[in-house]
């Protein structure tokens, strides 16, 4: 069995608890369960949330109180009243439409924003599937997004839908070469694809923070930031939607669900990707005062069940750090003015993309410079004391697959350090 | 639960490149077409290819249907248009499809692939050694397991930057038993550095050859005019 | 994995191979044939890392579908290329109206 398909952790656990009378298919059923529910209190939780702070900050800004009434003061129950408002609409399709994609457009849009926090570590060990290609697989599967909404603009036989379809495939074009050089920055400073390592490697205090290992992390973040506003199609780059020159570009012609999975998507994604920032870039689940992180960890070891606390903690951290990253996105959105087309795709690709290249061969050669400056490769401590060899695959308790293979993983470890070794020493072996 | 996963992914793969071949709207074809695409990562993912899984789902699905989804659009004349065949051409071309299935099916399903393995094994060790004073079990002739090394990103990397962790120095394990033809050869290969080098300057000449292409159609416009 | 051997994998590429060729031959429209194109693409690959599993190449297989995803990809970007020229020139994607050399 492959040990990162979806299922297989908690049907392990399952098997070995044996408390549960359970064959294998049942097994498999209740894992499904678990997971999807887990990961879509994930989905569903912050998108509810963010709904109502979009409207009330949105609100501050523009000198209103915004939402007031539904449940209590500040109006906290804003989301739910949507939503039910949304369910009871009709859901109907054009006579001009493709019915068939236009039905399933929202879903390839939620699925893909769905699938990609299976990906995404919440806290050490709090991840669905601990993969070493995990970066890469999470942004793969979220720039699948685009696909649904490039087709709902084309399904929709409107031609506001289809300016807003060609709109954004022509956005993803520009911005998907920036995002892919910014992204791979932090993973060239941490030596590592696999987002549970990179975040274990900024324990220890705010400085070892990969945003702040060198002066380009720390430009690359900023960057980054830009380019994933425009992959979520915020502002200033909500050229799909452009409610004032496309009515409502690729969504026009929904209603209902199918129009709610659209903004459910955008704010799972905005949430995704603040988070995968906060992996990144800004220490992930550690709190960046080492002082804390210690005394958390002493007492978690310390006490019966400490550890999953410690965890949940952890995860905390995260959705403050992502919470804080997505207010910063509503509050852009409800401050700038949006570009046109051609002003988005100047800055994507006439700026960002040399901006992080030379980012990213400054990140490169850092470690170089300092190296033959101060004689070590980070001013702080070097990334790789930070996490111990033999933890890579980073997640030992929830992996419990890797511990099976516990002497397969040690020798393949011991293989590659050896070859580190001999390399070094300019010799094979 | 593998199997049912293959299954899924199969007839998922299947059933979307028949349907691309069916459909007649070149949108609808490429919906499809992710369907079969995005199966065909899945059954990546259980060969246990899963950087390739990614890569497939990020340059084929999310780049390349996308642009030519994009070309759809840029292109099209009406809406929904479609450019239909001839009934003839289509009765044909399935003929001769069905045909040429059978033959590479039947193929496939016929020749025993394990026996292969064992035979081509025997020629290696004649063709480095001369001689066989070692016979390698066909359990040692395994190719890359993920099941027994984890994940195959750092593996795939390291061979794109010229050094094979799976094949040169590959190390004696903890009981001092070689595994079968790696004994004593300590040869550092180039791994696919080259091949590596040559497809990024091969991708910069697409850049800029498509680039080009686009730009001189839209200066004949002008000019049109 | 137990019950899926090698040729069930090749069985799934012979499909996808197949449906290319048939889509590739077909299809009038430029865009539909480098689908085809893909399809065909996608059946190879399919069959070099399932021969990386099953074979005793190692990773090879694996590195060569990379490449073959990437040449793809390159090669779908300057044929698409093509066909944005060729509907610039004929205002139509319809491979049999492609008959300037035949004088």
């Amino acid at each position: 069995m492959n040990p990162f398909l979806l299922a297989t952790s908690i049907e392990n656990w399952i098997d070995s608890a044996s408390f549960w009378p359970l064959s294998v298919l049942p097994a498999a059923v209740w894992a499904a369960i678990i997971h999807t529910t887990l990961v879509g209190l994930f989905f569903g939780l912050p998108a509810f949330v963010f709904i109502w702070a979009e409207r009330k900050v949105a609100g501050r800004i523009q000198d209103r109180l915004g939402p007031t009434r539904v449940g209590g003061r500040f109006g906290w129950l804003q989301s739910l009243a949507d939503g039910v408002k949304l369910i009871q609409k009709e859901d109907l399709a054009p006579n001009a439409a493709d019915v068939m994609l236009f039905r399933l457009a929202p879903y390839i849009v939620v699925i893909a924003a769905f699938s990609a926090f299976m990906f995404l570590p919440f806290s050490a060990g709090l991840v669905a599937v601990a993969m070493d290609a995990g970066l890469f697989i999470a942004l793969a599967v979220l720039s699948l997004e685009v696909l649904g909404i490039v087709l709902a603009g084309y399904a929709s036989g409107s031609k506001w839908s289809l300016f807003g379809g060609m709109r954004e495939a022509a956005q993803m074009v520009s911005y998907e070469v920036p995002l892919g050089i910014t992204v791979v920055i932090p993973v060239v400073v941490a030596g590592t694809l696999n987002l549970g390592e990179i975040g274990a490697l900024q324990s220890g205090g705010i400085q070892n923070w990969l945003i702040f290992s060198s002066p380009f992390t720390f430009l690359a973040f900023f960057v980054f930031f830009t380019v994933t506003l425009a992959s979520n199609k915020r502002a200033p780059f909500d050229l799909a939607e452009a409610e004032s020159e496309l009515v409502g570009g690729f969504h026009t012609e929904y209603s209902g669900m199918r129009w709610s999975f659209f903004f459910l998507a955008e704010y799972a994604s905005m949430f995704f990707v603040s988070a995968l920032g906060a992996i990144l870039f800004l220490g992930g689940w550690w709190t960046g005062f080492s002082p804390l992180d210690n005394w958390l960890l002493s007492t978690a070891q310390s006490s019966v069940g400490g550890d999953y606390l410690l965890r949940v903690f952890g995860m905390k951290i995260l959705m403050v750090k992502a919470a804080i990253l997505v207010f910063v996105q509503i509050w852009i959105r409800w401050t700038l003015p949006r570009l046109r087309i051609d002003q988005v795709m100047t800055t994507c690709l006439k700026y960002l993309v040399p901006m992080s290249c030379f980012l990213f061969l400054g990140a490169v050669i850092w470690p170089l410079v300092l190296a033959t400056t101060i004689g070590q490769t980070s001013i702080w401590s070097p990334v790789g004391d930070r996490m111990p060899r033999s933890r890579r695959s980073g997640e030992p308790e929830v992996s419990s697959e890797v511990e099976g293979d516990e002497t397969a993983m040690n020798r393949w470890n011991s293989r590659d350090s050896l070859v580190t070794v001999g390399l070094s020493t300019g010799e094979a072996e | 639960m593998s199997t049912v996963l293959f299954v899924i992914y199969a007839l998922a793969a299947s059933g979307g490149a028949l349907a691309v071949v069916l459909s007649q709207n070149v949108v609808r074809m490429a919906f499809w077409l992710v369907i079969s695409l995005s199966s065909v990562a899945g059954l990546f993912f259980l060969l246990g290819a899963d950087f390739v899984g990614a890569t497939q789902l990020l340059i084929y699905v999310g780049g390349t249907v996308v642009l030519l989804i994009f070309g759809v659009m840029l292109t099209s004349s009406g809406p929904y248009g479609t450019i239909k065949s001839q009934p003839a051409e289509v009765v044909q071309a399935g003929i001769i499809g069905m045909a040429f299935l059978a033959l590479v099916a039947s193929t496939v399903l016929s020749v025993n692939w394990e026996a292969n393995e064992v035979r081509l094994a025997h020629a290696n060790d004649h063709a480095e050694h001369g001689h066989v004073h070692e016979v390698s079990e066909p359990e040692s002739e395994q190719g890359y397991n993920p099941e027994e090394s984890g994940n195959t990103t750092r593996s795939l990397g390291t061979a794109l930057l010229g050094v094979r962790f799976d094949k040169d120095l590959s190390l004696e394990s903890e009981d001092g038993s070689n595994h079968g033809h790696t004994h004593g050869n300590h040869e550092v290969s180039a791994g696919y550095l080259l091949p590596f080098e040559i497809v990024s300057v091969h991708l910069l000449v697409v850049l800029v050859g498509a680039a080009y292409l686009a730009r001189a159609k839209r200066r004949v416009d002008v000019e049109n005019a | 994995m137990e019950n899926v051997g090698l040729e069930m994998f090749l069985a799934v590429s012979a499909v996808l191979f197949v449906c290319g060729v048939v889509c590739m031959a077909t299809k009038r429209n430029a865009i539909g044939v480098l689908m085809g194109v893909e399809l065909v693409l996608n059946g190879a690959n399919l069959n070099l890392v399932a021969f990386s599993r099953y074979g005793s190449l190692g990773l090879d297989g694996q590195v060569m579908s990379l490449f073959v995803i990437v040449l793809a990809a390159a090669e779908a970007a300057a044929a698409l290329a093509i066909v944005l020229a060729f509907y610039n020139n004929h205002m139509t994607v319809d491979v049999d109206q492609a008959t300037d050399l035949q004088g």
